[in-house]
């Protein structure tokens, strides 16, 4: 973390429900989250697919309302103010999303998608000028400036994503949500990809809240990480006790899953997570994680586990003290 | 065949697409050879051809592309001389696929079992629907599907990815094939659901002696599974090993920026290893080595000439000018 611990952003009890169309049914995508981001960190979302990362991510930034709970952005409530108290707001939260394709118009060329921001918000005082930015802009992700006037279907994956990179730091935002920003990239790409968000970090004083599904990537990007299961948090911890000692068993779990690039360790003692994630339209009682976790007593079934702090960690598990989980 | 062992073998094989633009060869010349009761990775990245080669297997190319030369045996039949008639024979019994995405490649308005049974009876005339639907129950229950009487009459949409990619793995065994190729089987799945299919993968290899071709971008998938590696760049094969092999002794600069692009838990460098560039358009490959544009080790000689698969050690083969010159690039 770049600068002592001022806080950025600040989730309390923050729920998102979907409504499924059918009287009275209801998902809970977002359950009662508390989270803090602090200015100049990378926070690290990761879970399976219908954990509710994606849905927090837009939440935290307003691009869906929240149902309950509250959003403090440098101090101030955003899911208080109304639309055009929130606007001077929106150009400091931006988003980078996961599929390359689907995000840019492929009518539009790079130069407009670039500066479209940039004209929305009237920073430049001329079109010549937006275009200088534009151009800044492009060298800062890497995109040769003759490609100015070209369409993203003249580009390659990487490229694209380079471009969406560039349109979310085009306002200079304080916070960054990257919504998979690697996933739907190739191994050597993907690399190229990381290192640049890591560069533009350190040369913006970036913050980034990175959803991620894959404990290798966030291992490289993260500092702190947040492991969501079925709409709740089930651990926040720094990136490297996280790793080395998981508190949750949820996260143990996940860590042995990752397949791992080297054939000396395919032999290793694996535990391998029965069953399938509850239906989030019919939620466990208690503890949601309890109907695949081995280690589930009565007291699981009973009563939520509150995100507590253990040590500097915070931890929603019953019996976080008494495991010894593996890494 | 060359080999008895072998239950497929790949010579030569050309897959092109006939485009306006020009002809692409997403396939250039390929040799591969699957020996019995073995599990083979054959792995690149996107466009590299690996999907192509598994397409080409199964008869499953479809205009503006075709096989435009090679061979592949399998038990001493070149399938990529049979009729359409002679290959649905094989095809489905004798060799069966599974395909990445579990959604778009079951029916959504048919019920599983039924679509799992359908195999069975096209292929086996004998038995009645009676006879079937228990087999299919009985490879339910073999793949870890949970309640496998009641999943038989669920539609897809009632399943999640983990157990629609169980019905898929279903399909394809039920008729006991001799051959699985599994084309990226657990990329749209989640990691622990990951864990456990391909958990199950080595698993069925192991109790039915059958030979699986694992087509993926996932060198981590590969260390986990496979005894021996392909891997694929621009259509053609850069490096061939054993598994242990390839990862311990990697001779090709490809594989090698491959592999020192993976981001990995333990080691916490300030930045990634990258290979610079992009994949080649395969309408305008370099001349010489296809990866000489992107690699750190190339020099003239590279850029003139298109370097052979050359042998670097026991059963360890790589196309690299570098490696020809004596031991690992």
């Amino acid at each position: 973390m770049a600068e002592a611990n001022e806080i950025l952003l600040q989730a309390k009890g923050l729920t998102k429900v979907f409504s499924t169309g059918r009287k009275g049914q209801v998902v809970h995508a977002v359950s009662q989250v508390d989270l803090t981001i602090y200015r100049g960190e990378t926070l690290a979302l990761v879970g399976e697919s219908g954990c509710g990362k994606s849905t927090l991510g837009r939440t935290l930034i307003r691009m869906l309302p929240a149902t309950a709970g509250q959003v403090l952005f440098c101090g101030q409530d955003i899911t208080a103010m109304n639309d055009k108290q929130f606007r001077p707001l929106r150009r400091r939260l931006q988003m980078v999303f996961q599929d390359p394709y689907a995000s840019l118009d492929p009518r539009m060329k790079v130069r407009d998608i670039i500066a479209e921001p940039l004209d929305t918000y009237r920073v430049c005082p001329s079109r010549d000028e937006t275009t200088r930015r534009v151009l800044e802009l492009m060298q800062a992700v890497g995109i040769p400036a003759e490609f100015l006037n070209r369409y993203p279907h003249q580009f390659s994956g990487g490229q694209r994503q380079r471009i969406g990179i560039a349109r979310a730091i085009a306002l200079q935002p304080d916070l960054i949500v990257c919504d998979e920003p690697v996933s739907a990239l190739d191994v050597s790409v993907q690399s190229q990809v990381l290192n640049l968000l890591k560069d533009l970090q350190q040369q913006f004083g970036l913050t980034y809240l990175f959803i991620g599904h894959d404990l290798s990537v966030i291992n490289f990007i993260a500092d702190r990480v947040c492991v969501m299961f079925l709409g709740t948090v089930c651990e926040i911890s720094p990136k490297e006790e996280l790793y080395a000692r998981p508190l949750h068993p949820y996260t143990s779990f996940l860590l042995d899953a990752i397949p791992k690039a080297d054939p000396h360790q395919r032999d290793r003692h694996r535990q391998v997570l029965a069953g399938e994630v509850p239906s989030p339209l019919d939620l466990p009682s208690g503890c949601c994680f309890r109907t695949r976790c081995p280690y589930a007593t009565d007291r699981c079934a009973a009563e939520r586990p509150a995100l507590r702090p253990v040590g500097d960690r915070l931890v929603a598990c019953h019996r976080a003290e008494e495991l010894q989980l593996g890494g | 065949m060359e080999n008895e062992q072998n239950v497929l073998e790949i010579r030569g094989l050309r897959s092109y697409f006939f485009t306006e633009k020009g002809t692409v060869p997403a396939v250039d010349g390929i040799d591969l050879d699957i020996p019995r009761g073995k599990i083979v990775g054959l792995v690149g990245e996107s466009g590299c051809g690996k999907s192509m080669t598994a397409k080409s297997i199964m008869g499953l190319l479809r205009a503006p592309g075709r096989i435009a030369g090679g061979s592949v045996l399998f038990e001493g039949r070149d399938l990529a001389r049979l009729s359409d008639r002679e290959l649905r024979r094989i095809c489905g019994r004798d060799i069966s696929m599974v395909f990445q995405e579990p959604m778009t490649s079951l029916n959504p308005v048919l019920k599983v079992g039924r679509q799992v049974r359908e195999t069975l009876l096209v292929h086996d005339r004998s038995l009645n629907k009676q006879e079937a639907r228990r087999q299919v129950i009985e490879m339910f229950a073999k793949v870890g599907i949970p309640e496998p009487e009641r999943r038989y009459d669920c539609y897809p949409h009632e399943l999640s990815g983990g157990l629609r990619q169980r019905v898929m793995i279903a399909m394809a065994m039920v008729c006991r094939p001799k051959l699985l190729i599994a084309d990226e089987p657990t990329t749209a799945l989640d990691v622990t659901i990951e864990a456990q299919i391909l958990r199950l993968m080595r698993q069925l290899r192991d109790e039915t002696g059958m030979s699986v071709l694992i087509i993926t971008h996932n060198l981590g998938v590969v260390a986990e599974l496979c005894d021996l590696v392909y891997v694929m760049y621009a259509g053609r094969i850069v490096e061939q090993a054993e598994t242990f092999d390839l990862f311990d002794h990697t001779a090709h600069p490809y594989t090698r920026g491959l592999l020192a692009s993976i981001p990995r838990i333990g080691a916490n460098p300030d930045r990634l290893h990258t290979i610079p560039g992009v994949v080649p358009n395969l309408l305008h490959l370099p001349k010489g080595c296809a990866f000489c544009n992107r690699c750190e080790l190339a020099d003239e000689a590279c850029r003139t000439a298109s370097p052979e698969l050359v042998e670097v050690g026991p059963r360890h083969k790589a196309r690299c000018l570098r490696c020809q010159k004596g031991g690992n690039a």
